[in-house]
């Protein structure tokens, strides 16, 4: 699992599978850089299945708006990403 | 608890409603019946569910009001609140709850709102529960994606210099926005200051109301 | 949806204007807030756990019910699930609490 610091330039994983995730549709396959380090949080993909939740680090992730929904747009949105749904770009 | 109170607000800052006199539903059947197992399991006790809710019920915007106003006239306090909010909360007194808290302040060039677009994450320390509309699918499922128009359905006019920053509280953070200091200020006490700060500018829809318009 | 984005991910999709509407929360939505909260410091159940169930009831729920009707069924199938009471257990207490009384302030002091 890739480590990324702050200004990395970082894909949100394409895949789609079913089952409780945290990371939103609209962001998947989207470059962004990150934006802060949040440390680590437990899996919220194993706690959603009554299982522990193994150490994942979070990144604030941040995106140009237009890049999101192809057009023109200085503004931005920033997500939280969890480390397994993060390539780098 | 009947109410009768159409035109007022609840202690919580949403609208009243009427609660104990309609129908039973199958779904309120189904409360009662889960609460009184939980209670007969040992799980809970009758008097953890009534402390739970007068905790929710003292939760309030008044406290993230309250939280803007000191972050606006202490600027030791607004350091550790960019820097660690869920500690500003401790040091305001307020419970810090199991997520962290970020804080957002918005500047001449950047203006921040909040949205949690998988589900209704909210800042529920600070702010109390959230209003319905947050809830919505109109207003998840649009502020990722045209934020300006969202903001001016709730009459908020960003002009074009204006960065505007989307946060979709997707994960374990949670965000309040602290809005800009109205013009007309200068020299107010927290507690002053804090009548102007509204919930929907801690959510980013809505500035902070102007020093004209502070309520008595 | 053939490229399995689910329905509570809404981020991006077409939708109306907002209306900012709200209202109070009733007792049993207290107390329905409540319970989730307990059974999570009480490690019968998690936040993770929750919106997993209310994302596989499915978009009908989230049109056709409350949201804290929505809740206390996931509250209950977490609860199902951590071995807190059986179905049949909670079906009689739900009789027994409908046989008390015609509204939620009557069906409430058994």
């Amino acid at each position: 699992m890739a480590d990324f610091a702050p200004g990395a330039r970082v894909r949100v994983k394409a895949m789609m599978p079913p089952g409780h995730v945290r990371t939103p549709g609209y962001l998947r396959g989207r470059v962004g850089e990150v934006e802060r380090v949040l440390g680590p949080f437990p899996n919220p993909e194993q706690l959603a299945y009554r299982r522990k939740g193994d150490p994942l680090d979070l990144y604030r992730v941040r995106f140009p708006l237009g890049d999101l929904w192809d057009r023109d747009d200085a503004d931005t949105l920033e997500a939280e990403i969890y480390a397994h749904w993060l390539e780098p770009a | 608890m009947p109410h009768d109170h159409h035109d007022h607000l609840s202690p919580s800052g949403h609208p009243y409603r009427p609660d104990q006199d309609g129908p039973l539903t199958y779904w309120q059947a189904m409360e009662i019946a889960i609460r009184e197992l939980m209670v007969e399991k040992g799980i809970v006790t009758a008097a953890q569910v009534r402390e739970q809710i007068d905790a929710m019920d003292a939760r309030s915007p008044a406290q993230g009001a309250a939280f803007v106003a000191r972050f606006w006239t202490d600027p030791a306090f607004r350091d550790l609140a960019l820097r660690d909010g869920s500690n500003a909360c401790a040091e305001m007194g307020f419970e810090v709850g199991p997520m962290r808290l970020i804080a957002l302040e918005n500047t001449s060039r950047l203006h921040n709102v909040v949205v949690c677009t998988l589900c209704s994450c909210y800042p529920r320390n600070l702010l109390g529960l959230p209003p319905d509309w947050y809830k919505s699918r109109a207003y998840r499922s649009r502020t990722v994606r045209e934020p300006r128009k969202v903001l001016a359905e709730f009459g908020t006019i960003l002009p074009e210099g204006v960065e505007l920053r989307v946060h979709d509280s997707t994960a374990d953070m949670r965000y309040i926005v602290v809005p800009r200091r109205p013009d007309g200020t200068d020299g107010w006490q927290p507690d002053r200051l804090a009548k102007l700060v509204t919930r929907d500018s801690m959510i980013g829809v809505a500035e902070a109301l102007p020093a004209t318009e502070a309520p008595a | 949806m053939t490229d399995g984005r689910r329905w509570h991910d809404m981020g991006g999709r077409e939708a109306g204007r907002v209306v900012p509407e709200d209202h109070d929360y009733a007792l049993w939505e207290k107390r329905v807030d409540a319970l989730v909260i307990l059974a999570t410091t009480t490690g019968k159940m998690n936040v993770d756990g929750l919106r997993r169930v209310l994302e596989d009831m499915g978009e009908d729920a989230f049109e056709t019910m409350s949201y804290y009707e929505r809740w206390v069924a996931s509250l209950n199938q977490n609860l199902l699930e951590a071995g807190v009471y059986t179905p049949s257990e909670l079906g009689e207490r739900i009789a027994a609490v409908q046989a008390r009384g015609e509204t939620y302030g009557d069906a409430s002091n058994g």
